[in-house]
């Protein structure tokens, strides 16, 4: 079983390589049953969405 | 600069409006050259950089009504010129040779979060973050943002802008800061790691106090 140290940095390499089987189905098991890691890994996406935003930022009157 | 023309003439209503919003055009500029300066550490070349994206997007001017419009251009035109100059200048500030800094990097930041087993210290735990797009509509969201990007320590600040602002590819990045695949890796996982704590104690959480 892996533990939340290696689980946050596979959901991070997630986003820079494709990961192994192995380590598809060890995070995969290890976010099933843990709710921090799994809001890691959603933070994650949300960090990669904000910085494409972060030269295209409108203005509040042009939504 | 083969592009550089300062005597077009204003004869676009569009430009006129643009580039006649003093303010708009400042803090634009002003937001163009910190991200610029993030990357590119001559400063003069930086500039330089921020100046020609400047120039052309004025010669385009009359494509663009809107000023959001306008912003989302001029800068991919700067992301262009930047990987440009990073890719001219290689060996002149290459990755590998800045300092991880101060404040908790590496090892001493994993320590900190991370129990000796593995697990997560209690405290500093993921929370939920409520909403996080309403951020990008709000400006004092990006001041936040900002500030945390800069609390970076130069080496991972620098990676992370290559990866996700100016979005180069792995090789492409281990080619020109002469780093390897896998410490290019671990140098984004801790640049994420602290960018997450800075965004959730200065943001997502700040906010429910």
């Amino acid at each position: 079983m892996i533990k939340c140290k290696q689980a946050t940095q596979m959901l991070s390499e997630k986003l820079d390589r494709p990961l192994s089987a192995k380590e598809k189905i060890n995070l995969t098991m290890h976010t099933a049953i843990c709710t921090p890691c799994r809001q890691f890994g959603k933070q994650m996406e949300t960090i990669r969405g904000l910085s494409k935003s972060y030269t295209k930022a409108k203005k509040p009157d042009e939504k | 600069m083969t592009n550089a023309n300062l005597s077009v003439e204003m004869d676009s209503s569009a430009a006129v409006n643009i580039f006649q919003d003093a303010v708009f055009i400042e803090e634009l500029r002003t937001q163009m050259l910190k991200f610029a300066k993030l990357q590119v550490r001559d400063n003069q070349l930086a500039e330089d950089a921020v100046q020609e994206a400047m120039i052309s997007a004025y010669q385009n001017i009359d494509r663009f009504a809107r000023q959001a419009a306008f912003k989302t251009w001029v800068f991919s035109i700067l992301k262009n010129k930047i990987i440009d100059l990073l890719r001219k200048e290689k060996r002149h500030t290459a990755a590998s040779q800045l300092e991880d800094g101060p404040n908790l990097s590496g090892e001493a930041l994993i320590e900190h979060l991370f129990e000796e087993n593995g697990h997560w210290q209690k405290d500093e735990r993921p929370k939920k973050w409520d909403q996080p797009e309403h951020g990008v509509e709000n400006e004092h969201f990006w001041r936040i943002f900002d500030a945390c990007l800069d609390a970076l320590p130069a080496k991972y600040g620098r990676l992370f802008m290559m990866r996700e602002f100016l979005e180069m590819d792995t090789p492409e990045i281990c080619h020109n800061e002469d780093v390897s695949i896998s410490s290019l890796n671990v140098t984004l996982y801790r640049a994420r790691l602290r960018l997450r704590e800075c965004l959730e104690d200065h943001w997502f959480q700040k906010e429910k106090s």
